[in-house]
């Protein structure tokens, strides 16, 4: 995958929402720690932000749910995958950063990250 | 099973041949074991393995996590030792974590994370299948994966400690740069391993050798030092444990014939049973005569006689024996003799040695030959085959097996070989045949140099081959320095001056 030109601020390009088809995140966590809650927040800004909150995003603890952690073949957490559109793209960690969660899951924000 | 008054640690028998000897009973249950080598020394062969006997041999279900090698790749080459991992994972005595890197879909680290995600597989395979044993292989790929060392260690004790407080008893390989320094690559095992195993596979004169080493069994004893050890397809890898089988060996007073009566007078009624004979000489002095003979004499006993010849081709060996009057071919119908025919560079040292006991223990003779030793000592660096001679005789010793083993000197007369220098002192028994030179004439010399636990006759005897064999004759009286080489001729009072 061909990472998007780099703007002069290091950001890519904008691009045009409308040509994205259905964008999915999955976000495993391990039961409720401050880590979870802090990279859960981190990603909602994320979308709520940059993506225009164009993106669902479904939380698993995967302490509820050992089998979905099998499934996504989840090592870390915690982990966020980009399900939907493939190819699948995958960060671990809390996100601290948002850009680099955007260009971790190949996401063009709608915005430009201020 | 626990015993109110062993405190000690409880050991989880692995299954793996001779591993159980030198570590005494096995592996610590319900702990961490790191089994550290470099490339190729057969680390996930020891983690399979490691599962595969507690399935067979006890009925203990397991996990293997792989972090490196593909599941597919796991079942296709363990297939190769008869090892049918899909079978049991059908059977659910076999479950994997599939925790290897996927090319596709690249883990980007932003920040500060866990391994609960590992963690909770894990748990969810072991309770799956009610596992009592796990294999984690190999710890540096996951290095690979996260680069981040102090996360990583804390996180892998967090997950061994949680295996073992489930009572899971844990192997994990990791890789060493080099055969002897540091134990891995990240100092994993100061933090998660109980036990250190390291494997070796070094180069000595040329020739691959295998070792296993326990260097730490926390709490239990075990044996030090190296092992040598091989892989076979049959067993997966087998060790051979030197020092522990020397010391069990029982010993029998009953006698068997060597096939010549005179000798057998002069061994005070035969060899032991469970002795093991070394026959000694240059070339063309009777060795392999000596060998027939006693294979011959097995057979009319109606003993079960094993030839291993590593000098001669079979047909040479039937061609001789009917030369001297012995018909091979009919013991051999009669299934009471066998003949191995080896290549000795074939293969390793070790190799040889598991592929002998083998067809020892399928053929369960009441006596060996080796044809010769020598033989095999030249294409074998000298600590393999004192090693291959020691576990060998054990072997047969254990058996009640009687063993006469041949070794070829360099020099025609008088002289020892490099076989007797490191051997001599293993066997029970030594038979010296020697060239002794006689006013323009070669005769042939025998001495019994040595028959542990029995009066013998130490006289240096003439004896002479013919068409039925071995003729023991008379006492050499006038003659001294024949086994030096030099003889010296002259009578009998006359040695004294």
């Amino acid at each position: 995958m061909q990472r998007p030109e780099a703007s002069p601020d290091g950001l890519p390009h904008t691009l045009c929402r409308t040509v994205l088809p259905e964008l999915r995140l999955k976000l495993f966590i391990a039961g409720d720690s401050p880590r979870a809650r802090e990279a859960a927040a981190n990603l909602a800004r994320v979308c709520d932000e940059f993506l225009d909150g164009a993106a669902t995003v479904e939380t698993i603890d995967i302490l509820v749910h050992p089998e979905a952690a099998d499934e996504y073949r989840i090592l870390t957490t915690p982990t966020v995958v980009r399900d939907l559109p493939l190819p699948r793209r995958r960060a671990t960690g809390d996100f601290r950063d948002a850009t680099q969660l955007l260009a971790a899951l190949a996401l063009y924000p709608t915005r430009t990250p201020t | 099973m626990t015993s109110p008054i062993a405190p000690a640690i409880e050991k989880q028998p692995t299954g793996i041949p001779g591993f159980d000897r030198i570590a005494t009973g096995g592996l610590p249950r319900a702990r961490a074991t790191l089994v550290a080598g470099t490339a190729g020394s057969a680390k996930t062969v020891f983690a399979t393995q490691f599962l595969v006997s507690g399935i067979v041999n006890q009925g203990d279900a397991g996990v293997f996590v792989t972090f490196e090698d593909r599941v597919e790749d796991i079942r296709a080459n363990m297939l190769s030792f008869g090892w049918d991992i899909a079978q049991w994972e059908r059977e659910g005595r076999w479950v994997f974590v599939d925790a290897a890197p996927d090319p596709e879909e690249p883990v980007q680290v932003l920040g500060s994370y866990d391994l609960s995600g590992l963690l909770v597989r894990i748990e969810r395979a072991v309770k799956q299948v009610n596992a009592k044993r796990i294999s984690l292989d190999s710890l540096n790929a996951l290095f690979v994966q996260l680069d981040d060392p102090p996360i990583l260690r804390a996180e892998l004790f967090r997950i061994t400690t949680a295996l073992k407080r489930m009572g899971v008893t844990v192997v994990f390989t990791g890789e060493r740069v080099d055969e002897y320094g540091e134990v891995t690559r990240h100092g994993i095992e100061e933090f998660v391993a109980d036990n250190v195993i390291i494997l070796r596979n070094l180069l000595d004169n040329e020739r691959r050798r295998r070792t296993i080493e326990i260097l730490k069994l926390r709490g239990a004893p075990h044996q030090r030092g190296e092992f040598p050890f091989t892989i076979t397809s049959r067993d997966g890898i087998i060790v051979i444990p030197l020092s522990e089988i020397e010391l069990t060996q029982s010993s029998s007073s009953i006698r068997v014939t060597s096939g010549i009566a005179r000798l057998d007078e002069m061994c005070g009624g035969g060899f032991f049973r469970d002795s093991i004979v070394l026959a000694s000489g240059a070339t063309g002095t009777g060795k392999t005569l000596l060998v027939t003979q006693f294979m011959a004499g097995g057979c009319a006993a109606g003993e079960r006689c094993l030839l291993f010849a590593f000098e001669e081709s079979k047909d040479q060996l039937f061609r001789n024996a009917a030369s001297w009057g012995l018909d091979f071919a009919a013991m051999e119908k009669s299934g009471l003799l066998m003949v191995v025919n080896r290549y000795p560079h074939a293969m390793a040292m070790e190799d040889h040695l598991v592929e002998m006991q083998q067809t020892i223990s399928d053929f369960r003779p009441n006596r060996v030959a080796v044809d010769s030793l020598s033989a095999l000592e030249r294409v074998s660096p000298l600590r393999s085959f004192r090693e291959f001679v020691i576990s060998l005789t054990s072997f047969l010793k254990l058996k009640e097996t009687t063993g006469l083993f041949t070794s070829t000197t360099a020099s025609l007369l008088g002289g020892s070989s490099v076989t007797e220098k490191h051997i001599s002192t293993l066997t029970d028994s030594i038979i010296l045949l020697r060239y002794v030179e006689s006013y323009g004439e070669m005769l042939r010399s025998l001495v019994l140099l040595k028959m542990r636990g029995s009066r013998h006759d130490s006289t240096l005897r003439q004896y002479t081959i013919d068409g039925t064999g071995m003729h023991i004759g008379e006492p050499f009286r006038d003659v001294v320095g024949i086994l030096s080489g030099n003889p010296q001729f002259g009578t009998h009072g006359d040695q004294e001056a």
